[in-house]
């Protein structure tokens, strides 16, 4: 009876916690938009919203850049898992690492960053333009928009892709080549299908991040799409405008309806492989052609995606860069100032590391009650806390302040939405959902027979989670820490709101109002640097971990 | 496990024990340049004393304000725009206060320095103007601009910026100037013909500056400062006043129940002397001391609104015609301009390929077509009158509104009125199209 205790309960108050720090600023967004002038209730906000043509070519433009976002994520992102994990490829922790870091795009530098690089004006368009005499518009329009996007948000793609070939038990793909499968039959029979929950996944996320994304439209200047309309109404016509709202209800109802549609493509299928052999596939070795191939493939993919924060670290370096290829000359200066505000950086660390813990464990319990128990209502669980990835930050800010603030602190009469650690809460419930994927992702592949024998045999749900789920999910919990930890980093619009006082501010709100001066760029560059510093580094160790945990598992048995 | 809680709880507390003494909190839209060094010089000059900045755009400062009012850590507002003092005034969230330091005009430009109910301070005076990347110019042959009508000739199309003026409070006040300086209907002729021309209009009043500074477009609507910290950093940018500008004051102003409020009126006072006046002139800070006297210390070819009577007197602001009908202006440009601005532009350059093949032919079918076509891009959705009708103007008020409130349009919406608007002037910009390449074909 202890361990089904032990479980509702945790149920319970992870239910309480979204419930406070999530659903009633949810719940806040849902009813205001069902208001009328007089305060009564009315679907007229909604008939309105149908009823004008800007909002429903933004319904359109927004599935339509969110569509074609994920088509051009998944290029970037199939090669280079694939071949890294297939193969024995010299550098493929490296790789993996550095394909991840698109995805810390700090706010604002980065956007004038791939303007200094791809905009009509920028190194690759003058270069053209010397050269051949033409420019390529990459970023203009809702184009740009999934240029920028997808070079963003392929990570997800990746780690979750990643995730799931290093899971694909060894012994599956060796039974099909005893049968006889081989090349491109045995990829599309086994491989293939074994991989689709993290392909699945990491789509899933990009399609909702690009949908919900306020950033990269607004600083490409796109409005015409449904996030920037919801944004540029609640801060230009009020917080009390319905439309804002009307808006925030219809993403967090599609994002609803794509978890859901990512689970009916996985539906009905178990992806779960019995013997947990871990090790990923067999390794092979290239052919020479192949070779020269895959790594012109790697490289070219890789030099596109990491362009952005090629162009960061040469801003954070440059004196003046303004209509020219390269900056006019370079300075140590910047970070001169970076150091002397090194509190920021200090913050971060502090924050992110504990909100992706919290996401972490939150993800593991959610994903199992949701996964293996039969309790009442465990779906709405998983729903809750993905519907997070659907509510502007900047509403959830507004929503803490009004929630929080009234309540003080015991300790100290300050006000509690003051208080630094509401940053941390927030930052983990809005990262949540990243974790929460990665940990669905992984112990959907981990079969229920391992528990269930470990039962039999008299281990308490403790011994199981600790000595078998924990281990087995070990890349899954370790990729959804990094996830979270790293997009919470360059994490701005709920921040925004609460920060009280600049010792509590984290460094993403330090390169905000650097980047509102002429000559903050440098140092706001050089803020954004030392923020991708640092999340490769935490993205290159735990790879390391991963990888060294598979060794002393002895499985990374080489098979030429 | 535990080791690890222990170190957490203890971190938890750790940022709380510093106790507060003899300190400010002021809440500002300016950037770290601007703050920092304000901060620096008047904790040097009362050592006794911290400045706590929390930088806050604008809109979310007073947000900010509003929703902590009930346990205020606030001292001070600090902030360019004034009507976001007026806001934070209307909902009594401002303390008086009327500073001591002497030798400061009552107005710059024809605009007043001080709120003339002494709710807040102005400290620095900013315009605004046209700033420009000399090297874009330079690469596209293109001449500097002067006046605003410049940048509605053909030769900019595609090579300007300006931020919405619902994004940034700064751009109303251009906005509202150029209606004020022409007339409601003329203005927002003038407004679309230069719109016509943008390649963008940016959503953050400091991406204009941004562009300008990176060369992603030529030339750019700013405020002064930005133009002038521009130059002050090293980039190829020049900038200029028109004619029509308004000269206002940014400003500062106590929030009622300020817990350190001797603190905050000292920080306003330290402002207005000389020595905090000269810390404007700051080459990455640069805005228009409000002390005449400050300026003889000011470089070169800096303007001077005191001596150069030319600058921000050509319009007399009319600052209650611009606050009551400030959320429709608001919307109307991004009705108008904002969100259509591809159908905007497809139009504008139509009918500059018609023009320019009607050169000095003499075919009054296609003159017609074309004046036709371009009256339909100055149509306005809504009569002046009606956008000056206090009634109207209520169903764009920011507050939640009451049925009694809006007695002669209860019941009508503002997302109604958009869509309206918004079927209009797709409508006019489409058929304005079609009139211009009927015109071009006639040639």
């Amino acid at each position: 009876m202890f361990k089904n205790l032990f479980l509702k309960s945790t149920a319970i108050f992870i239910g309480l916690f979204l419930f406070i720090f999530l659903a009633v600023p949810i719940v806040q967004v849902f009813y205001v938009s069902f208001l009328d002038q007089n305060g009564h209730f009315t679907f007229l906000n909604f008939y309105d919203f149908f009823q004008s043509a800007l909002f429903i070519e933004s319904l359109y433009n927004s599935f339509y850049v969110a569509s074609m976002s994920v088509i051009l994520a998944s290029f970037f992102a199939i090669p280079l898992a694939y071949f890294t994990a297939r193969f024995n490829f010299k550098g493929s922790v490296l790789i993996q690492s550095l394909g991840f870091i698109p995805l810390i795009m700090p706010p604002f530098v980065g956007a004038v960053a791939m303007k200094l690089l791809f905009g009509t004006n920028g190194s690759v368009n003058l270069m053209l333009d010397q050269w051949f005499g033409f420019k390529i518009p990459f970023m203009e329009g809702l184009n740009g928009v999934i240029f920028v996007e997808s070079i963003h948000y392929f990570p997800f793609i990746l780690i979750n892709l990643i995730s799931s070939l290093n899971n694909i038990d060894r012994t599956m793909e060796e039974s099909a080549q005893t049968l006889g499968a081989k090349g491109f039959r045995l990829f599309r029979r086994i491989v293939l299908p074994l991989s689709m929950p993290g392909y699945i996944a990491g789509a899933s996320l990009v399609f909702l991040k690009v949908f919900d994304d306020l950033g990269t439209p607004l600083l490409l200047d796109v409005n015409n799409m449904l996030a920037p309309q919801a944004y540029l109404r609640i801060s230009s016509i009020g917080i009390n405008d319905p439309m804002g709202y009307v808006i925030g209800v219809i993403l967090v109802l599609t994002s609803v309806a794509a978890v859901w549609v990512a689970k009916l493509a996985l539906g009905g299928k178990d992806y779960s492989m019995l013997q947990k052999g871990g090790g990923g596939m067999v390794k092979r070795n290239f052919l020479p052609h192949q070779k020269f191939f895959a790594y012109s493939v790697v490289f070219l993919i890789l030099f596109l995606v990491l362009s952005p924060h090629i162009a960061l670290a040469l801003l954070s370096f440059g004196t003046v860069w303004s209509f020219s290829i390269l900056p006019d000359a370079f300075t140590f200066s910047h970070y001169k100032a970076v150091f002397e505000n090194s509190v920021f950086i200090k913050n971060t660390m502090l924050y992110c590391s504990i909100a992706a813990l919290i996401d972490i464990v939150l993800a593991f319990f959610i994903s199992y009650i949701v996964l293996r128990t039969k309790f009442v209502g465990r779906q709405l669980l998983d729903y809750i806390a993905m519907s997070a990835l659907a509510i502007p930050g900047l509403v959830l800010g507004i929503g803490y302040l009004r929630t929080f603030y009234s309540v003080n602190l015991p300790w100290n009469d300050k006000p509690l939405a003051s208080w630094w650690f509401m940053i941390v809460i927030i930052l983990a419930v809005r990262r949540l959902p990243y974790a929460l994927r990665a940990c669905n992702a992984v112990l959907m592949q981990i079969s229920k027979y391992l528990e269930e024998s470990a039962e039999t045999l008299g281990a308490k749900k403790t011994t199981i989670f600790r000595k078998i789920l924990i281990p087995l999910m070990m890349g899954g919990l370790l990729a959804g820490f990094i996830t979270s930890f790293s997009t919470a980093t360059v994490e701005l619009s709920a921040t925004i709101m609460l920060v009280s006082t600049e010792t509590d501010a984290p460094l993403a709100y330090a390169i905000y109002s650097y980047m509102q001066t002429a000559a903050g760029r440098g140092p706001g560059a050089g803020f954004g640097v030392i923020g991708v510093l640092i999340v490769t580094a935490g993205t290159y160790l735990s790879q390391l971990i991963i990888e060294k945990n598979y060794k002393q598992r002895g499985m990374e048995a080489k098979i030429d | 496990m535990k080791k690890l809680l222990a170190i957490f709880i203890a971190l938890l507390f750790a940022s709380n024990s510093f106790a507060a003494s003899g300190k400010v909190v002021v809440v500002t839209s300016f950037p770290k340049d601007l703050s920092g060094k304000f901060k620096a010089a008047f904790e040097k000059k009362y050592p006794g004393v911290t400045v706590e900045v929390v930088g806050k755009k604008t809109t979310a400062g007073i947000k900010y304000i509003q929703e902590t009012k009930s346990n205020n850590g606030t001292d001070l507002f600090w902030a360019s725009a004034p009507d976001a003092f007026e806001v934070l005034k209307g909902d009594s969230l401002l303390a008086k206060y009327t500073s001591k330091v002497k030798g400061i005009p009552s107005k710059v430009g024809s605009y007043p320095v001080n709120d003339p109910d002494g709710f807040y301070t102005g400290f620095a005076a900013a315009g605004y103007g046209m700033m420009w990347n000399t090297r874009y110019l330079k690469a596209n042959k293109l001449p500097a601009p002067k006046e605003w009508i410049d940048l509605a000739k053909p030769i900019y199309f595609g090579h300007t910026g300006m931020s919405a003026p619902s994004r940034s409070g700064t751009t109303h006040l251009t906005v509202e100037t150029l209606l004020q300086g022409n007339g409601f209907n003329k203005g927002w002729a003038k407004m679309k013909n230069i719109a016509g021309n943008f390649k963008t209009v940016t959503a953050r009043s400091f991406g204009v500056p941004d562009g300008v500074n990176s060369g992603d477009f030529g030339i750019g609507i700013v405020i002064d400062f930005f133009g002038l910290s521009s130059i002050g950093s090293g980039f190829p940018v020049g900038f200029v006043y028109p004619t029509v500008t308004t000269l206002v004051p940014a400003n500062i102003g106590v929030i009622k129940n300020a817990p350190n409020s001797a603190n905050a009126k000292l920080f306003i006072d330290f402002l207005l002397t000389p020595q905090g006046q000269e810390i404007l002139l700051d080459p990455k800070i640069r805005r228009l001391p409000v002390n005449p006297k400050t300026y003889s210390k000011a470089p070169k070819d800096f303007p001077n609104p005191f001596k150069d009577s030319s600058i921000g007197a050509a319009v007399k602001f009319d600052v209650l015609l611009s606050k009551s009908r400030y959320n429709l202006v608001n919307s109307l440009f991004d009705v108008m301009i904002t969100y259509r601005l591809d159908d905007l532009r497809a139009t504008m350059s139509a009918i500059y390929k018609a023009e320019k093949a009607l050169g000095n032919k003499n075919n009054p079918k296609a003159k017609k077509l074309i004046a036709d076509a371009r009256a339909l891009v100055a149509k306005l959705p809504i009569s002046e009158a009606k956008a000056n009708d206090p009634d109207f103007n209520k169903i764009f008020k920011k507050k939640r509104k009451k049925a009694k409130d809006i007695s002669k349009y209860a019941g009508t919406r503002q997302a109604e009125v958009e869509a309206d608007w918004d079927k209009q002037v797709v409508s006019n910009y489409k058929q304005a199209k079609q009139k211009a390449e009927q015109a071009l074909k006639s040639l």
